[in-house]
């Protein structure tokens, strides 16, 4: 019980990191119908923006009252991630709208490569390690196992995380409900040609998109870095697969499908290593992704497509 | 829609030289954004922790690299008149290109070097002559692997990322087969090595087929990864990460290529050279990709095959002609998947080691990228492609004079799949097409026309 | 044809006689829209049967349903290769379960067990579609030639005769050509047969699609609006091709809101609205239909009608069809009445 508990918490943590970079997929997905191949290593280059960020401003600068810090790390990382969505539009999917479908997700794997391969030639190609920095938390329970105490814990990171993600999700949810940005980009999802005969400007409503996906993928970026404490330049490509496979499976184009998604499957990664085997849980992740777009192509909160003869 | 300049916004506010400068700070600021955290900075292990070194050397000309490069673009493509890329762009028309007989001249003039390559190799690079042996079979064996892509993504239109899982079966299981198995040698494991790929093809094909075009192309690359994961865990079966050594070089008529009076040298005739095996092997992979080319253009004028372009085409139309798409689907994956298993095979005994970091998603990212760039459905476009994308950054490893511009410690082999990746960009913005983006016509009643890209369809999804 | 043999009053009408195809109680329910409701209606074997309706009547819905695209929430659809009835064979395969029986004099085809392809390769029934779908990157004479795949593939044996380039099939290649050839010359498209086909004007590209539905040897040939966006030169070209299909002996059912190439050339119209159908007999019949032209024009109120086209077309055509003063107002529903006494 008390180790279900655990993992529970563990798997929503998890969860929260995917169903944020999941939401930059889906509102991508949604609005120009291609898979931004180069997300999940938005992610990666966002998680390396806060690491330096977090040392320049500790080690350099010598900031010492964490909360601040962090605080700033977050803007900082937000504010550059998002440069480098945008201009990832601009360079390799903007000159290619309205080409045929392939293009984009070519030139889309390309950009992956190039960021990934830029990273590890500036950065190096050896994990970064970042000590802990919010120890602690609450122990919800104890019990009694043959093996001794067992603690359920919900750590200060953990408890951030959530509640960053609640805070985000809520705020990006009323965005694109309340606000002229979030109709112009609905408009653009159901028909891009006749949103712009209506006069919104829809190459800045699709940059604005990257740029909200970025944002939100460099938050996740350093929560990883946080929660797990190493970065390299490979993360962003298990992360974005899984990422995606959470917004396909809370059904694409839907930004509560994106996180309940994303919370499901870091539920089922959690699990799957906490209770067979950890070798196996990418193959968990995947073979979920397989068997919901088989049999559930619409997603959970996805709305069904008919086909059209 | 959107022309495939990249200026398109700032087209009216003239072609002013002002306007170029102003647009070149721009992308050298943003270069500066980009970088900073990347080029001026660097987090690097030390004792006790992270630290942070700055190279604000690297980054200043990074945003002067970026600025001129943009200033100069700026000046003679984008907002000029006259650019200078007119020369090089072609006419729009939709049929009939200017040079039809081109093509097929290439065609014949790239087989007769290819048929030559080693010995060509041998004559004018003798010093090099092992590396270069080495690198034409290792664009030949692309040039093999875009091939058989090239069924599944270039003729029936499915986005196929997970290529390289039957890359890794069939490599996997002619190094399985002739370990376990002594008496199986090369030739007797590469048939069943491509049925097993082809197996694998229908039992991965058979659930996903009906899905549309991006999400099986990630479905595709999760079964790719799952095949991966599994060989990579599977310690008793596949050695994990060790993977297999020991597999078996390929015979010649049963006799190896050794030293010894049993050899194929002293057979021969010949003086014995370690060369000799590298020119078989050459002539091993020539054989199987000129066979996987005949089997597709044959393939294409059969009906199966013209089903496959079909189904690229327009997949309700074909079910309304009576046409199994499900069928026709799982032939185009399965006989794919069978010349990606063959060129496994021959994979694992060229290296007599195989592990499953040779069969990463970035090797299917690369086989995919050849099939595109080269341009969807064109065989002689793969090979382009193959020479260009591989070739091209394989030759890096020889350009020894950029180390004394940049100083001993510069590596350029590490900028591989960075110049790889942005070659991968640019050339799709330049030609979303593929180099060749013409279409041959299966059957002919009067006059043969070649058929423009834009008439042509990209399979499922659009 | 069979023209003279109907009106409702008569017992068993020509297509009730000798169906092709049989509709029974056909409803198609998506979520809770119901898109077509317990429609029965025959289609005699070598006439043209128009279906009609006003927009979103669920005409396409029903040719989906027959070409297998949609799975009907209920209801029975026979196609019958023999003449006649057929009622114990039909009876007999819906028993069995099976989706169809082959047999030499009488096959009976349950189209709506049988998934899409198989209902036109085994069941004969060939479509084409409201939006044109042809194989824009292909030739025109490719385009024949995949429409003969089936055959080809058996002649091909199955690919691997084919890889080895066996005589078999070069003839059967060289066949499938001299029929290509042969639509061709019918739709006047054989100096085009080395163009794209995407490279075809609108019309041209209407009627490859219907050369192309021939080339599968159709038994019944279902047209969705093969009139729509042709002038009238084309138009006139197309009931000619028609009349060419349905001599030669091929059903056919089309969906068309053109009235001129309704009421011309059809043997039989079957008019629906809102899912149900409203009226079933030949022209004249049809036209004299209060129920039909209510149902184009609206019935009590003028301020209803809002497609001025249709109301000009169904004037019009009435007017030809010789109702004097019918056709000059507008309170047709009351004149037809009267005139029906």
């Amino acid at each position: 019980m008390e180790y279900f508990v655990q993992q529970l918490i563990n798997g929503l943590t998890l969860g929260s990191i995917y169903g944020l970079i999941a939401i930059g997929y889906t509102m991508v997905y949604g609005i120009i119908g291609m898979i931004n191949f180069a997300h999940g290593d938005i992610f990666m280059i966002g998680s390396f923006i806060a690491l330096a960020t977090f040392l320049v401003l500790t080690t350099v600068l010598g900031f010492a009252f964490l909360p601040v810090v962090l605080l700033i790390v977050l803007i900082i990382s937000m504010l550059f991630t998002s440069a480098w969505g945008w201009t990832v539009e601009r360079i390799a999917y903007r000159p290619l709208r309205g080409s045929f479908r392939l293009a984009p997700l070519i030139t889309a794997i390309g950009m992956s490569i190039v960021l990934q391969n830029f990273v590890q030639i500036s950065q190096g190609a050896r994990v970064k390690p970042l000590p802990p920095q919010i120890p602690g938390g609450i122990v919800l329970m104890t019990g009694d196992t043959e093996t001794g105490a067992m603690v359920v814990q919900l750590s200060y990171m953990q408890m951030i995380i959530i509640a960053t993600t609640l805070v985000l999700l809520t705020g990006f949810t009323l965005m694109i409900s309340r606000t002229s940005l979030g109709r112009a980009q609905r408009a653009c999802e159901q028909d891009r040609k006749m949103a712009s005969l209506l006069g919104v400007n829809v190459d800045r409503t699709i940059s604005l998109t990257f740029v909200m996906g970025a944002a939100l993928a460099s938050v996740a970026g350093l929560m990883f870095l946080l929660l797990y404490g190493v970065i390299d330049f490979y993360i962003g490509f298990l992360a974005g697969v899984k990422a995606f496979t959470a917004a396909v499976l809370g059904g694409i184009g839907s930004l509560p499908g994106a996180m309940l998604g994303g919370l499901l499957i870091g539920l089922i990664e959690v699990f799957w290593s906490g209770y067979f085997t950890v070798e196996y849980k990418d193959v968990a992740a995947f073979s979920i992704l397989a068997i919901v777009l088989i049999f559930l192509p619409s997603g959970l909160l996805g709305k069904p497509e008919v086909e059209k003869v | 829609m959107a022309a495939p300049t990249v200026t398109a916004p700032s087209r009216q506010d003239t072609n002013s030289f002002a306007a170029s400068v102003k647009d070149a700070a721009i992308a050298g600021a943003l270069t500066g954004v980009l970088g900073f955290f990347f080029l001026a900075l660097r987090t690097e292990i030390a004792p006790g922790g992270l630290e942070v070194s700055t190279r604000w050397g690297v980054w200043i000309v990074a945003i002067l690299i970026v600025f001129a490069g943009r200033l100069l673009l700026n000046l003679f493509v984008f907002k000029t008149d006259k650019p200078v890329t007119r020369y090089f762009s072609t006419g729009k028309s939709s049929a009939s290109p200017r040079l039809p007989w081109l093509g097929r001249a290439l065609g014949i003039f790239l087989f007769l070097v290819a048929t030559v390559l080693p010995f060509l190799i041998i004559a004018l690079f003798p010093a090099q002559q092992r590396q270069f042996i080495d690198l034409a079979i290792l664009i030949m064996t692309y040039v093999m692997l875009g091939w058989g892509l090239n069924i599944v993504v270039g003729l029936a239109g499915l986005l196929d990322l997970g290529y390289v899982a039957f890359y890794a079966v069939g490599a996997y299981s002619f190094a399985l087969l002739s370990t376990h198995f002594e008496f199986i040698g090369f030739w007797t494991a590469l048939p069943l090595a491509g049925m097993l790929a082809a197996f694998w093809g229908l039992i991965l094909g058979f659930p996903v087929l009906r899905l549309r075009g991006d999400y099986l192309a990630i479905v595709t690359l999760a079964f790719g990864e799952i095949i991966r994961i599994v060989l990579l865990n599977w310690y008793d079966f596949t050695g994990g990460p060790n993977g297999i050594s020991g597999i078996p070089k390929p015979t010649f008529l049963g006799m190896d290529f050794s030293r010894g009076d049993d050899g194929v040298a002293a057979f021969l005739g010949i003086e014995y050279s370690t060369i000799h095996r590298f020119i078989y092997l050459y002539y091993i992979i020539f054989l199987l990709a000129i066979i996987t080319n005949l089997v597709t253009m044959r393939l294409r004028k059969l009906p199966v095959g013209r089903a496959w372009e079909a189904l690229r085409e327009d997949e309700i139309a074909c079910r309304s002609l009576g046409i199994n798409t499900t069928n026709t689907k799982l032939t185009a994956f399965a006989i794919g998947a069978m010349f990606g298993g063959f060129a496994g095979s021959f994979f694992a005994t060229r290296q007599g080691f195989i592990s499953p970091e040779s069969f990463t998603f970035l090797e299917s990212a690369i086989i995919l990228a050849i099939v595109v760039l080269g341009g969807l459905g064109s065989q002689i476009g793969v090979v382009i492609a193959s020479v260009v994308m591989i070739g091209g950054i394989e030759l890096l490893r020889n350009i020894g004079f950029l180390s004394q511009i940049f100083g001993p410690d510069f590596d350029p082999v590490q900028y591989r799949m960075l110049i790889f990746g942005l070659a991968m960009v640019g050339i799709m913005v330049w030609k979303p097409r593929g180099l060749v983006t013409t279409r041959e016509p299966t059957a002919v009643l009067k006059e043969k026309k070649r058929i423009g890209a834009d008439m042509v369809a990209q399979g499922e999804g659009h | 044809m069979s023209a003279a043999a109907s009106t409702a009053t008569s017992p068993l009408a020509s297509w009730d006689r000798d169906p092709v195809l049989t509709v029974e109680h056909l409803t198609m329910r998506f979520g809770g829209l119901v898109a077509v409701s317990d429609l029965s209606f025959n289609v005699g074997r070598g006439d043209i049967t128009a279906l009609i309706g006003p927009n979103g009547a669920g005409k396409t819905t029903v040719f989906n349903c027959c070409t297998g695209f949609y799975k009907p929430t209920e209801g029975r659809i026979v196609m019958r290769h023999g003449p006649g009835q057929q009622k114990e064979a039909v009876d007999a395969v819906t028993a069995s379960g099976l989706r169809y029986r082959a047999a030499n004099d009488g096959s009976v085809y349950l189209l709506e067990r049988m998934p899409d392809f198989e209902i036109s390769e085994k069941a004969k029934v060939a479509r084409t579609f409201q939006n044109i779908r042809l194989f824009g990157g292909m030739t025109v004479l490719e385009n024949l030639l995949v429409a003969q795949h089936n055959v080809l593939m058996v002649a091909s044996g199955y690919t691997i005769g084919g890889i080895f380039g066996l005589p078999t099939y070069r003839k059967a290649q060289a066949k499938a050509v001299e029929k290509a050839v042969y639509w061709l010359e019918h739709v006047n498209l054989i100096d085009r047969a080395d163009d794209p086909a995407g490279d075809l004007p609108y019309g041209d590209q209407r009627r490859l699609e219907i050369a192309r539905a021939m080339c599968t040897d159709p038994m019944l040939l279902c047209l969705d609006e093969p009139a729509a966006g042709l002038n009238p030169r084309e138009s006139a070209q197309l009931n000619e091709l028609l009349q060419f299909i349905r001599n030669s002996g091929t059903s056919v059912l089309l969906i068309e809101h053109d009235m001129g190439v309704v009421m011309e050339i059809s043997d039989h119209i079957v008019v629906l609205d809102y899912g149900v159908k409203i009226s079933d007999g030949d022209a004249d019949f049809v036209k004299s239909d209060p129920k039909v032209i209510a149902a184009y024009l609206g019935v009590d109120d003028e301020a209803e009608i809002d497609i001025p086209e249709v109301r000009q077309e169904v004037g019009a055509v009435i007017e030809k069809a010789g109702k004097k003063g019918a056709g000059t107002s507008l309170h047709l529903p009351e004149a037809e009445k009267g005139g029906k006494g």
